[in-house]
């Protein structure tokens, strides 16, 4: 009977652990050193990526930075290291950098004729405008991305889908206001029919009031407004966008646009409306049985044979819609997986509080929705991000468009890794930014401890 | 089982049962596909009453308490509740659920939201409450509920009891006129069902109309002033908790008794 009784008079005080489970040896011991199979495999490991430095490094770091075609390339390179070294020509990317980065876009537009030589008389700095773009997308996407920035700024993102494309193709500026004006239009019939023609009447009238708007009234509004009062700068021609500008620029709107529209079709996927839900379905199915090289194509070429004759559809406004429909189609799958995901609960306890679907969606469903697909949906954009090289078969001149006319020319003739290599890289910076900011978001929004 | 784990005595000066009613149930049926789970409910509830609903489980109790909100929709009969009868008219349905508290076995508070935000939200956006005086009244209900210091706090980083708390102070923040519970107790350890417990007593003696589903037996004999028994989506009995307890006419509910108060 006793020898089972036990009576603790004094509780345990807390020991450290021991010194060969902590610190660098500890983890070392653990991770790299654990058995004998371990210890071999990480010491090939080793050797492994040190034979891969030896050879990368020497090629990339002892290479040229200044030269004027691939021949004076090599010369230089075998006067500074001798005969049978291999260095890179990083030159090419120095003397094509201004290409690179803003394709064949005007430093200085001035209409009517594009002005390509020295500044005129009183122009804005070189390259003012995409510059001046790239600032924007900046100021517009840092208030989004960073809560602690002040809220103030979210007026630029509000004014960056009008402005941004005004900046890059120019016109008038009442074209962008009239763009504006049609989601008022939508907000103000949505608030005041909605009390008197009831919610779902009222909200399908605020989605084709400003349809015909866009549609019939705009063009006709900014060219009178335009008439009274002119206010423009220079065209810019589609033809002309290029280089890391044109895939920025397609990229961002793919990705702005994506993420609203993906989350109206994932709702639409999900609703009791028969004939929205059957929109719905039939538009992601279709769109994401096609691969987007054929919607381009499409966008490139099939429109112009439907399209009325003389109609004039810009290319690059072709393959932004194409772009954005696809990525919403993809969008709206890995919304409905976070939709999927909350528990039947949340919606109940939405209800029982009183709140209407709208409401309910905006503060309790769709906050934790997007959370719960916040690496899936930071997938798509970086997808669709590189997606945008896909441009360069319909004879847009991105990156990779360009590096085929770069290589054509005498100088750079036999140029390769040089100028993939840069573009991977400039590629990688960015998708590797939008996957680190990712995983902050997930840390920070995580509530449960 | 049978005594209700509290030490206090239970002060009966304001409730009383009033003359007007609250939710009146007429010839309610109700199908889950081809499934007769609700069948020919009749119930008149009035202001101030303290029901609770018990019985096995697969009997429709649940389904009849969300049917009073429409979480769940009948389809032959009548609900109505403080006058507004309960159709596929969603203005009569946040009508009524502005006016109907509900607690859920797993509390259903929003994890995105701290426990302020959660008491405020509600009342900010449906009763359009300035959010200086949503806030007031939220930390009003969080004291009245013992955790005022954790306001700031996430739900996740609360005990099961604590949540269930908060989820009574956020459904109060509306300053309902009907509170449903929903096996409020059900997935909560022994010790925190006292403090849920002690909560839902204090809510009673201030006069609340409650309908709670519950196993808690203790808490019917002293707080309820009705106890129902539902079986196979019937009321089978129901009769004041002291009768009900020791002379049970139906052998259904004497067979029901005697299982969940036999050890």
């Amino acid at each position: 009977m006793s020898d089972i009784s036990f009576v603790r008079t004094e509780m345990l005080p807390e020991k450290e652990p021991p010194a060969s489970t902590v610190g660098f040896i500890g983890w070392a011991k653990a991770n790299l050193f654990s058995s004998v199979l371990n210890s071999v495999l990480t010491i090939l490991s080793i050797v492994l990526v040190l034979f891969v430095l030896s050879g990368v490094l020497p090629w990339a770091f002892q290479s040229v930075w200044n030269a004027s075609s691939l021949t004076e390339c090599r010369e230089i390179l075998k006067a500074t290291y001798g005969e049978h070294h291999e260095g890179a020509c990083w030159a090419v990317i120095n003397d094509r950098w201004v290409q690179l980065v803003f394709g064949f876009y005007p430093p200085y537009p001035i209409d009517p004729t594009m002005y390509l030589g020295n500044p005129p008389e009183g122009a804005w700095p070189a390259y003012f405008r995409p510059i001046a773009t790239f600032v924007l997308i900046l100021a517009a996407v840092a208030p989004v991305l960073f809560d602690k920035l002040p809220r103030k700024m979210l007026i630029i993102t509000a004014i960056f889908p009008f402005a941004m494309p005004w900046l890059m193709w120019g016109g008038t500026v009442w074209f962008p206001v009239a763009a504006a004006l049609g989601f008022a239009i939508g907000y103000f019939a949505f608030k005041y029919l909605a009390d008197i023609v009831g919610e779902l009447a009222g909200l399908i009238i605020a989605v084709v009031l400003p349809v015909i708007w866009w549609l019939f009234l705009m063009g006709p509004f900014a060219d009178l407004m335009q008439s009274i009062i002119a206010l423009d700068i220079p065209v810019v021609e589609s033809r002309k966008f290029g280089g890391f500008t044109v895939s920025i620029f397609i990229g961002v709107v793919a990705i702005v646009g994506s993420l609203p529209i993906g989350i109206v079709l994932a709702l639409g996927r999900q609703s009791d409306l028969l004939i929205v839900k059957a929109l719905c379905v039939g538009f992601i199915e279709f769109i994401r049985g096609v691969p987007l090289i054929t919607l381009l194509f499409v966008a490139s070429t099939l429109l112009n044979i439907f399209l009325p004759p003389g109609t004039e559809f810009d290319i690059i406004l072709r393959v932004l819609i194409m772009v954005t429909l696809f990525a919403s189609a993809y969008m709206a799958e890995v919304i409905r997986g976070g939709l999927a995901a909350l528990p039947r609960g949340q919606y109940e306890g939405a209800d029982s509080l009183g709140l209407n679907y709208w409401q309910a969606q905006r503060l309790i469903i769709m906050p934790q929705a997007l959370k719960i697909s916040i690496p899936g949906i930071v997938s798509n954009f970086i997808g669709i991000f590189k997606d945008t090289t896909l441009v360069s078969i319909i004879a847009i001149l991105d990156p990779l468009g360009l590096t085929n006319g770069i290589r054509a020319d005498a100088a750079w003739n036999g140029i390769y890794w040089e100028l993939f290599a840069f573009i991977a890289i400039v590629f990688f910076v960015f998708c590797f930014s939008m996957s680190r900011y990712s995983m902050y978001l997930e840390r920070k929004l995580k509530t449960s401890h | 089982m049978s005594e209700l784990a509290t030490e206090r005595q239970i002060d009966r000066s304001k409730m009383h049962v009033g003359s007007d009613v609250a939710i009146q149930i007429n010839n309610m049926n109700k199908w889950y596909g081809a499934f007769h789970v609700l069948r020919d409910i009749n119930l008149t509830v009035n202001e101030g009453e303290r029901i609770v609903i018990a019985g096995p489980s697969g009997s429709g109790k649940s389904t009849l308490i969300r049917c009073i909100n429409r979480l769940e929709e009948h389809q032959q009969g009548d609900i109505i509740v403080d006058g507004t009868e309960l159709t596929s008219d969603l203005k009569n349905i946040d009508k009524v659920r502005r006016e109907v508290g509900m607690c859920f076995q797993h509390f259903n508070l929003f994890p995105h939201l701290t426990i302020l935000e959660n008491c405020t939200l509600a009342p900010i956006w449906v009763r359009k409450v300035p959010r200086k005086e949503a806030e007031e009244t939220a930390m009003h209900f969080l004291e009245k509920v013992k955790i005022p210091d954790q306001a700031l706090k996430y739900p996740g980083q609360l005990s099961g009891g604590q949540q269930q708390r908060v989820a009574i102070a956020r459904s109060l923040c509306m300053k309902p006129r009907i509170m449903l519970f929903d096996e409020p107790t059900s997935a909560l350890d022994p010790e925190m069902i006292k403090e849920v417990l002690d909560t839902m007593i204090e809510l009673a003696e201030e006069g609340m109309t409650m309908i709670c589903v519950t196993h808690e037996m203790g808490f019917a004999r002293q707080v309820a002033n009705r106890v129902i028994f539902m079986d196979q989506g019937q009321i089978v009995e129901q009769n004041e908790p002291e009768e009900f307890f020791n002379n049970p006419k139906s052998e259904r509910t004497q067979l029901f008794l005697s299982q969940i108060l036999g050890h």
